[in-house]
């Protein structure tokens, strides 16, 4: 009972000020263990990339003594912006294209931003699923309650595409402003079903169980996850090798036990 | 109309209050003392703000012990006017029969009726915030009345009000509460209130009834040193002798008996501050009674000059606060500043002893 | 008769007016004009300003009917642990309102004691719904009335009661014929500010509530929504929700004046 109020405490209040978990980049730089030169890589990265990007900066600068990495999590809008705007960064790595593609039309980006991940929508339920759901077309039985995010925003947007794919029309009882405020609704018991991402299903260890449907891979729904290196970067080569990192075996089992599909 | 017994005890604090009076239907009683006697106590008590420890109050048989204040049909005017700001005059005067089941019509020919008794037919239709002291407390007195109380209580009615226009509304509230008959019983520490209002008074000192009786009689006979003060008389407490008056420590005052006291029975000497002669050293062989005392102090009395008397190093305590009244010639032969030795001096002629009590 | 203002005082003085006066001017300049209309008029807009103003108002009779009454209580009875029941009744005022709308959503929640009870009983699910809206923002609305108003009885006295007492009425004749006269100023302005208050709420409304047009998207959340998407549209709302502020405060200031 008090876990599971801490949790929903947690998860209501970070839902409602949009706080993202913005732990410091713990990073114990091995003290004069080694003579190699001291570099700092700054990575500006999508808010829902925060614990598994911590996870890869320490296993990084494990793999690359001398080297830090500091992170400046955030909504992908305003990092974009950000690296617009000439904020110090060497990777930008956003929660969707559409964000990313205005860093590129600014010239911002060295050559074509990747996309190495995506997260599709998963319908959110409490554990054990008392009320049967299966698809999205049970989210419409009489005295389901579900919520969504709403339209305006990207975890809303993507469940109008997968509702237009699926022909079904919801009739959320609310939407809120982001899918951590849908998480925490079906959390607290108080909605039956929300559309929320894999990964977040997967943060909630277990206090909500994830319906997989076959929209969520709609053209619209998914959301990608490109990673490029910022122009003027003066450590251009380790940003690279973070792209890289990340695309690799250690980035990818991270990325997948999080709950994202890599490419 | 009805009769009042009260009967109370109060204890608020250190200060202890227990007064017995009854006020005749239709009486008017007021209730005398100086700050600290025990009468806003008092008052509070039969009004209901406090809570008797012990005692009774009763309107023609009718305890109001336990009624709540709204049907107790006690009314009550007090010193400030506390005229309800948000009505008009004739509403406010409406309020008291509006609010016991009048209809509205027959609530505002009573207010009209009352307005017309106290000369405010014109200030009708204005707001106590435009109405001066003088005239908020007319309408205040139409209000109380206006209810038609079985008991009226006044609590220094004319206290806030500016000299010049107290001796108007008071003889206006003498009129419609003599026209009214109601019962009523006024604690008020002027005199004049008493003496233009009251038909009997009630004396109060440290919370207990200390002399009671008819106005004229009370202020012509004081048997207490409080009435004596107000009523502008030197009073001496001791015990009747031939000789007419023996103090407690042994001093006799010489008086005469008007009416008859047996030996050795308390007894009051009374006697006027015009006839007191002051001197510096006591004459040799007068007959009359002689006493020492310190002058504490001086005051304007009339054409006269009230020298008020303390007690000399010794001396008996009663002497404190008598008063003599001398010309300002004998003053100034005198040559006297308050803290001087002086003696105070009495013709038995002039003195007259009473059997204290009433 | 006019006092000096120490020199001193000019300059902080100055910036603490610019602090609110600057955002809010800035706010109009950013504005954009041509489209002003056309951003205000739409349908989720206008859904959301009418959805704050109905319950704003539910807000403020909510207030009266059981704020009122305590605020009497408050200002006339001699309860036993008075101070404590004013503290308990003053929380809002000091509490995020984030935290109002967990507690709220703990008890009526649909596994909430009460919410539990009224989902399993009757089926009425309280979250969700513009009940739930009215019931967030009362709470937070609830202490402006309640300390405006024991403010205006505790200033007023019990004087005229006692001399309405001796008059004849009634404890309730009195209370409608002379106390609520007399707070009435009191009274008005509290309820102007719990509607403002009610107005602006945000963090228990969408903590509590929800968010969804026409039943629980308040003003507020509107314009918290448009933010992340259309930021010219939320801009326009904000200064409309800056309007209808500066009207209640100028009411309820020359209420206070009178």
């Amino acid at each position: 009972m008090r876990t599971r109020f801490r949790a929903a405490l947690m998860a209501g209040t970070a839902a409602v000020l949009g706080l993202a978990l913005t732990a410091c980049g713990g990073s114990d730089s091995g003290s004069g263990q080694q003579a190699a030169p001291a570099r700092t890589l700054t990575v500006s990265a999508a808010a829902s990339l925060t614990s598994v990007y911590q996870q890869l900066g320490t296993e990084f600068q494990n793999a690359n003594p001398g080297t830090t990495v500091k992170f400046n999590f955030g909504g992908s809008d305003s990092l974009a912006q950000q690296v617009v705007q000439g904020a110090p960064a060497d990777v930008l790595a956003t929660a969707s294209s559409k964000t990313m593609q205005t860093a590129v039309q600014a010239g911002k980006i060295q050559g074509e931003p990747v996309v190495y991940a995506t997260n599709s929508l998963q319908i959110a339920v409490a554990p054990n699923n008392p009320k049967g759901i299966t698809s999205l077309q049970d989210l419409t039985k009489p005295g389901v309650v579900s919520v969504v995010c709403a339209p305006a925003v990207p975890c809303g947007a993507a469940a109008e595409a997968a509702e237009k794919a699926a022909g079904v029309t919801l009739t959320p009882a609310s939407e809120e402003q982001d899918v951590k405020g849908v998480l925490n609704r079906v959390q607290t018991g108080n909605a039956d079903a929300g559309l929320v991402y894999v990964t977040d299903v997967k943060s909630t260890n277990g206090a909500v169980t994830g319906v997989s449907f076959p929209q969520a891979s709609a053209q619209g729904a998914v959301q990608s996850y490109p990673i490029g290196v910022v122009n003027g970067s003066q450590n251009a080569d380790l940003a690279q090798s973070w792209i890289n990192f990340v695309r690799g075996q250690q980035g990818t089992a991270a990325l997948q036990q999080a709950g994202f599909v890599t490419k | 109309m009805s009769r009042l017994e009260v009967d109370v005890a109060v204890t608020r604090g250190s200060f202890a209050l227990d007064v017995s009076v009854t006020v005749e239907s239709g009486e008017v009683v007021a209730v005398l003392g100086s700050n600290g006697a025990g009468k806003s106590t008092f008052l509070g008590a039969l009004a209901g703000l406090y809570r008797p420890d012990r005692g009774s109050i009763a309107l023609d048989g009718r305890v109001l012990d336990d009624v709540p204040v709204h049907k107790r049909r006690v009314g009550l005017l007090s010193q400030s006017a506390l005229l309800f700001p948000h009505l008009t005059a004739r509403d406010n005067v409406a309020f008291g029969p509006r609010s016991t089941g009048s209809r509205r019509r027959v609530a505002r020919a009573t207010a009209d009726r009352w307005l017309a008794e106290v000369d405010a037919t014109a200030l009708a239709d204005r707001r106590p915030s435009e109405l001066s002291g003088g005239q908020a407390q007319r309408i205040a007195i139409a209000r109380a009345l206006a209810c038609e109380p079985e008991l009226l209580l006044l609590d220094e009615p004319f206290a806030a009000l500016d000299v010049d226009v107290t001796p108007a509304i008071r003889s206006l509230l003498r009129r419609v509460v003599r026209a009214a008959g109601v019962t009523t019983l006024m604690v008020t520490h002027d005199v004049l209130d008493a003496v233009v209002l009251a038909d009997r008074l009630v004396v109060l000192d440290a919370g207990r009834v200390v002399e009671s009786g008819a106005t004229a009689d009370v202020l012509r006979r004081p048997r207490s040193a409080f009435a004596a003060r107000i009523a502008g008389l030197d009073l001496v407490p001791g015990r009747s002798c031939p000789e007419g008056l023996r103090t407690a420590e042994g001093t006799v005052i010489g008086g005469v008996h008007p009416e008859p006291v047996a030996d050795g029975e308390p007894a009051v000497a009374l006697f006027s501050p015009a006839s007191v002669a002051v001197y510096r050293e006591p004459p040799k062989g007068s007959p009359r009674t002689m006493v020492p005392v310190r002058l504490a102090a001086m005051e304007p009395h009339g054409e006269l000059v009230r020298l008020r008397a303390g007690v000399p190093d010794g001396g008996p305590g009663w002497v404190d606060g008598l008063a003599a009244d001398v010309t300002p010639a004998a003053v100034a032969d005198l040559g006297v500043d308050p803290g001087d030795e002086l003696w105070f001096s009495v013709k038995a002629a002039e003195v007259e002893v009473y059997p204290a009590g009433r | 008769m006019r006092t000096t203002v120490p020199r001193f005082l000019w300059v902080p003085a100055a910036l603490a007016w610019l602090l609110v006066a600057i955002p809010v001017a800035g706010l109009v300049v950013r504005v954009d004009w041509p489209n002003f209309l056309g951003l205000v008029t739409t349908p989720s807009a206008l859904a959301a300003l009418r959805l704050s103003l109905e319950t704003g108002l539910a807000t403020m009779v909510l207030c009266l009917l059981f704020g009122g009454p305590l605020a009497v209580v408050l200002a006339r009875s001699s309860l036993p642990g008075l101070p404590f029941i004013r503290s308990v009744v003053l929380l809002p005022l000091v509490l995020p309102p984030v935290v109002g709308g967990l507690t709220l959503l703990f008890l009526f929640g649909r596994t909430g004691p009460v919410g539990g009870f009224l989902d399993r009983e009757f089926g009425i699910t309280i979250p969700f719904s513009t009940g739930a809206v009215v019931l967030a923002q009362t709470f937070v609305a609830m202490p402006f009335l309640v300390v405006s108003l024991e403010g205006a009885l505790r200033t007023a006295g019990e004087r005229y009661e006692a001399v309405a007492a001796t008059l004849g009425a009634s404890p309730a004749t009195t209370l409608w014929r002379v106390t609520v006269p007399v707070v009435l100023p009191g009274l008005m302005s509290g309820s102007v500010l719990a509607f403002a208050r009610a107005l602006g709420e945000f963090g228990a409304t969408i903590t509590f509530a929800g968010s969804l047009e026409g039943t629980t998207r308040t003003l507020p959340l509107f314009i918290y929504l448009e933010s992340e998407s259309d930021l010219d549209g939320a801009v326009a709302m904000s200064l409309v929700l800056v309007v209808v502020a500066i009207l209640v405060i100028v009411v309820s200031r020359t209420r206070d004046l009178r």
